[in-house]
């Protein structure tokens, strides 16, 4: 008995090194689900201030950038105001009806601190449970999709990223409304691959990526990219697409948050249809 | 270690922390090499210093690192693996005469040549472990290999250069 013990004390370092290195390998397992709640990243507050901080500084240097930009998205959406006002008739009006009216609500948030360099991008945003940021709403750029909201803290919240290898976007081509889902592959920022899109669909080049009305987070029509290569492939039935992602997530400032008002009752559907609800 | 240069060098860590998260977090050059400074911080510890203590320091530092890069176990696991293999490494490079035991390993103690030799394959396995894990299932072992090779040679570059402008030469007796 004296001998294994002091066998084992002899090898105590090499076990506290298997120990810790299992504790590590078990934080990265348990963090890296998508859809899993993470109880240890910057939405913590004592982090998130750091980080906040940090961005007060260096974003006060892009604040220029940043005001163009959204001087441009002002002046589109002043564009498409006009657009809507200039049909006086009161009966081209469909009837308001309560669902139609908050499918979605937005509100605005700032990007504080987000990777680039990894496979499994995130962002943290300087929002979080007190201004109304749940688990699960999307987000957005007037550029484009960014990514979705995985956990929430009082004041912050972590968002993943499109770049991010676990995250599947459900999205269509807009010329052929062919539905399709987009996964980052690892590689560049500026891209990523459409999958799912069966052989005989006829597309090129140059064609619009949406979001889909299949989306249970993004409201239908949500910029994704332009589609730049399109081969067979290995797949035998499906396309190997790639798509040019509008976003330049190297420039992400200020972004939009979109909840999905109907997501309970969707979801509650889904559950009594037996059908898992895929993001 | 006498208290002095104990607060100085817990002193030195925190520095290194700081740079490691506000700048070299969002840098990485030509889109491969990342600087892993930090790491300097458990490369310096003194020779004599108890495995247990250093594996510990490593794990916590590194977790440390982990939140602020949002990649939670995956700094922890790479430098307490470096802090494991260390005392091997440090034993299989032992100069003929052996080490003053309460030497640490930094560059103006042990000179330019054997300081590479010492942290180049220490910061290579912390890459490698680091960007192994990061690409799990997603990238070849290709893009692994070329971002831990050049991560490695920025952040022995860094380590080096931090250590020549900023390291006192301590004074031989």
């Amino acid at each position: 008995m004296l001998r294994i013990l002091q066998f084992l004390y002899s090898l105590r370092a090499f076990l506290l090194f298997l120990l810790l290195e299992l504790v590590a390998f078990w934080l990265i397992v348990s963090n890296n689900s998508p859809q899993g709640a993470a109880f240890f990243n910057s939405s913590n507050a004592v982090f998130g201030s750091v980080l906040k901080t940090q961005s007060d500084i260096t974003q006060f240097l892009d604040l220029a950038g940043a005001n163009e930009e959204l001087l441009k998205q002002n002046a589109e959406l002043l564009s498409r105001l006009e657009k809507i006002q200039l049909s006086t008739d009161s009966m081209a009006y469909p009837p308001l009806d309560s669902s139609f009216v908050a499918a979605h609500e937005f509100s605005s948030a700032r990007v504080i601190s987000q990777t680039l360099r990894f496979a499994q991008n995130h962002l943290t945003l300087d929002k979080g449970e007190v201004d109304g940021v749940k688990v699960g709403m999307g987000v957005f750029n007037h550029s484009g999709i960014v990514g979705r909201i995985k956990s929430v803290s009082k004041n912050y919240s972590v968002a993943i990223s499109v770049l991010n290898t676990g995250l599947l976007v459900s999205s269509k081509i807009k010329s052929t409304e062919v539905y399709g889902s987009i996964n980052w592959d690892g590689k560049t920022t500026q891209e990523a691959k459409m999958l799912y899109v069966p052989r005989h669909v006829k597309t090129q080049p140059g064609d619009t990526v949406v979001t889909s009305g299949y989306n249970a987070i993004f409201p239908e029509g949500i910029w994704v990219g332009v589609i730049k290569k399109v081969e067979q492939g290995s797949d035998q039935n499906y396309l190997d697409i790639t798509v040019e992602l509008s976003t330049d997530f190297s420039k992400i400032n200020y972004v939009y948050l979109v909840e999905n008002n109907q997501l309970p009752e969707l979801d509650s559907l889904y559950q009594e249809a037996e059908l898992i609800n895929e993001y | 270690m006498n208290i002095r240069s104990l607060i100085t060098f817990i002193f030195t860590g925190i520095i290194l922390l700081i740079v490691q998260v506000l700048f070299l977090k969002n840098l990485a050059v030509f889109g491969v090499a990342m600087g892993f400074l930090y790491l300097m911080f458990i490369l310096d510890f003194s020779i004599s210093v108890n495995r247990m203590n250093l594996l510990f320091v490593a794990f916590w530092v590194g977790l440390l690192i982990d939140i602020f890069y949002q990649t939670i176990g995956m700094h922890a696991a790479s430098a307490t693996l470096v802090a494991f293999i260390r005392p091997y490494w440090l034993k299989a490079i032992s100069p003929t005469g052996g080490y003053d035991e309460t030497s640490r390993p930094d560059l103006h103690e042990m000179g330019l040549s054997w300081y590479i030799s010492y942290s180049f394959p220490l910061f290579f396995i912390y890459s490698f472990l680091f960007f192994s894990i990061d690409q799990w299932g997603t990238g070849g072992l290709l893009g692994v290999l070329n971002k831990s090779l050049f991560s490695t040679i920025f952040s022995m570059l860094l380590a080096i250069l931090v250590q020549v402008l900023f390291f006192k030469r301590r004074r031989r007796i």
